[in-house]
């Protein structure tokens, strides 16, 4: 390990990234995410890769399709808003099973909305945003040293996979200053590339990368093989962190930045003897509903606390299946839940 | 340190300009100075001088910020009173500037009427900051500020700080940094700034100003 320093969440996405290997990023400036970027034009010309500010965020994705297509590792960033405008293109590489890492420093919504911390936009990354029968991976960081490390994760899992993996953050993650410590070298996944499209040298048949099945056999074929990965991906990458949840009175469900909220919350309460559990999903999908079915008759009940209108509360629900009521608690336009209003709807809930 | 009526804070954006820029304002308005803040970051939409508003509103500091400073729009537009803060002088005027080249450039809006006045600039440094971990690369970023914001930096301020994991070794570590960076540039180091439990075990640099910071802006989980 090398030495702390001082970073900047979306310093750290670029950097990480860098570490992993990739070597083309392909963007368009929106705020709370436009450091990745300015970091990228900075340092990618050191190493010899590809810096492009594209014209818009539609073509961004659509040049992530072909140099993901050519085997190179490969990463587009953007908020909500642009994030809604890639959506064709995700979907496009699902399909085609490319590997790609796409990072979503979510803003407030919906529409332009505003610059401000949000988790609004859990539906559009778990349950579709594209579409099509496909999943991508979705990870939710909380630190600025967990976001280094499941960038560089995020793009081993995508070339394990051939899929698309997405890093989702909120405003304060990308804009907060943590400390940091790298590694002196990273574990890099070598994936077989032989699918690439690279040139054939007169060697071999050509490789086809593409989206479009004509005949419906050959298409469904296609969508059982996609949703078998989803499967292998669901039953080994699932990630998820539970925090004293043993002989928890309310276990509270919370990802990125509001855990850490929950976590001091967690203390609070402990001070007027109520034991509050925390489940933090680290993969939004897969979700890690064995972590709720192993606690789900553990507390009186369970909350969702979220930066939305409430849209992870559905997965807990259906997680903890009818076993124990599950309340949410969101704030939403930029607003973060502050710990007096959580700790004030626990005492509400176990009244 | 507290003797010049204007004083500019500029550097690499994270160097921790706002929280030194806001805790000097705090402690010249502590010595009876008539004291006026100026956000004038026009690049970082998270953070800033406004956060801590009601802190140096209740010490009578007036606080000037971007018209939509810590709302929903990244709209970087400054309000008119700025102009009049340069030209009434009963006010002793701190600047918060935006960071890089990029952000010192909303500086040079203001040149004409900030060289007619009695100033100082200071460039922070954070030396655990990437872009600012040698000499080489300080130099280069004090470089482009200066022409970005044109206006001669006067002074450097040691801020090396890892948030809570800073030690006094690491303001000596940057110390010796800096004094290579003012051997090239002939630019002195102004003071050397920290939270209190780390500047207090500091004994470096002999006799130089220290400037002890408490920390004003907070996360959402440090809030309660």
């Amino acid at each position: 390990m090398g030495e702390k320093i001082l970073m900047k969440g979306n310093e750290v996405i670029a950097e990480a990234a860098l570490r992993a290997g990739c070597r083309h990023y392909f963007g368009y400036p929106i705020t709370p995410q436009t450091e990745i970027a300015h970091y990228f034009a900075k340092k990618m010309p050191q190493y010899g890769g590809t810096f492009i500010q594209a014209e818009s965020e539609v073509a961004a994705m659509n040049m992530v399709y072909g140099a993901a297509s050519a085997g190179a590792r490969v990463m587009t960033s953007s908020s909500s808003p642009g994030i809604s405008l890639k959506q064709e293109a995700i979907s496009y590489s699902a399909c085609a099973e490319l590997p790609a890492v796409i990072v979503n420093i979510v803003r407030a919504g919906p529409g332009l909305g505003g610059i401000l911390a949000s988790q609004c936009d859990y539906f559009q990354a778990t349950k579709g945003g594209g579409h099509g029968d496909y999943r991508m991976v979705v990870l939710a960081p909380s630190s600025v040293q967990e976001l280094y490390e499941l960038v560089v994760e995020a793009f081993n899992i995508a070339d394990r996979y051939r899929t698309l993996c997405m890093i989702m953050g909120d405003g304060m993650l990308g804009q907060m200053m943590e400390a940091v410590e790298f590694r002196d070298s990273e574990d890099i996944c070598e994936a077989d590339k032989s699918w690439a499209v690279t040139g054939t040298g007169m060697k071999r048949d050509h490789n086809i990368i593409t989206s479009i099945y004509i005949d419906p056999e050959v298409l469904e074929k296609h969508n059982q093989k996609l949703q078998e990965k989803y499967r292998k991906i669901a039953e080994n990458e699932t990630r998820v962190e539970v925090y004293n949840c043993d002989d928890a009175d309310i276990i509270v469900a919370a990802y990125g930045t509001v855990a850490r909220i929950i976590k001091n919350v967690i203390k609070t309460a402990e001070k007027e003897g109520i034991r509050v559990g925390l489940i933090r999903p680290v993969t939004l999908w897969p979700f890690p509903t064995a972590a709720f079915e192993k606690y789900a008759q553990v507390p009186q009940a369970f909350l969702s606390v979220e930066m939305s209108a409430g849209q992870m509360v559905e997965d807990v629900r259906l997680a903890v299946n009818g076993k124990r009521p599950v309340h949410f608690l969101g704030r939403t336009g930029g607003m973060i839940p502050t710990q007096k209003e959580i700790l004030e709807k626990i005492r509400e809930i176990l009244k | 340190m507290f003797s010049k009526r204007i004083v500019i804070f500029t550097g690499h954006f994270g160097s921790g300009k706002t929280e030194v820029a806001v805790n000097y304002a705090l402690q010249a308005a502590g010595k009876g100075k008539k004291t006026a803040i100026i956000d004038l970051d026009i690049v970082n939409p998270f953070f800033r001088t406004a956060d801590a508003r009601n802190t140096l509103e209740a010490e009578g500091i007036k606080v000037i910020t971007p018209i939509y400073a810590n709302t929903n729009v990244d709209v970087p537009s400054l309000p008119a009173e700025i102009s009049g803060m340069f030209e009434d002088r009963s006010y002793n005027v701190i600047i918060d500037v935006g960071g890089d080249d990029l952000g010192a450039r909303a500086v040079s809006r203001y040149r004409d009427q900030i060289v007619r006045e009695d100033y100082i600039h200071y460039f922070v440094v954070n030396t655990r900051r990437p872009m600012t971990r040698t000499k080489e690369e300080i130099v280069k970023m004090i470089l482009e500020i200066q022409s970005s914001a044109n206006l001669k930096v006067d002074k450097l301020v040691n801020n090396a700080n890892i948030l809570d994991a800073s030690t006094p070794e690491l303001l000596a570590e940057a110390a010796r940094i800096l004094e290579a960076v003012s051997a090239e540039l002939s630019i002195p180091v102004g003071f050397v700034s920290g939270m209190e439990e780390v500047l207090s075990g500091y004994e470096g640099d002999k006799g130089i100003e220290k400037l002890y910071l408490k920390k004003n802006i907070r996360l959402p989980w440090e809030r309660q």
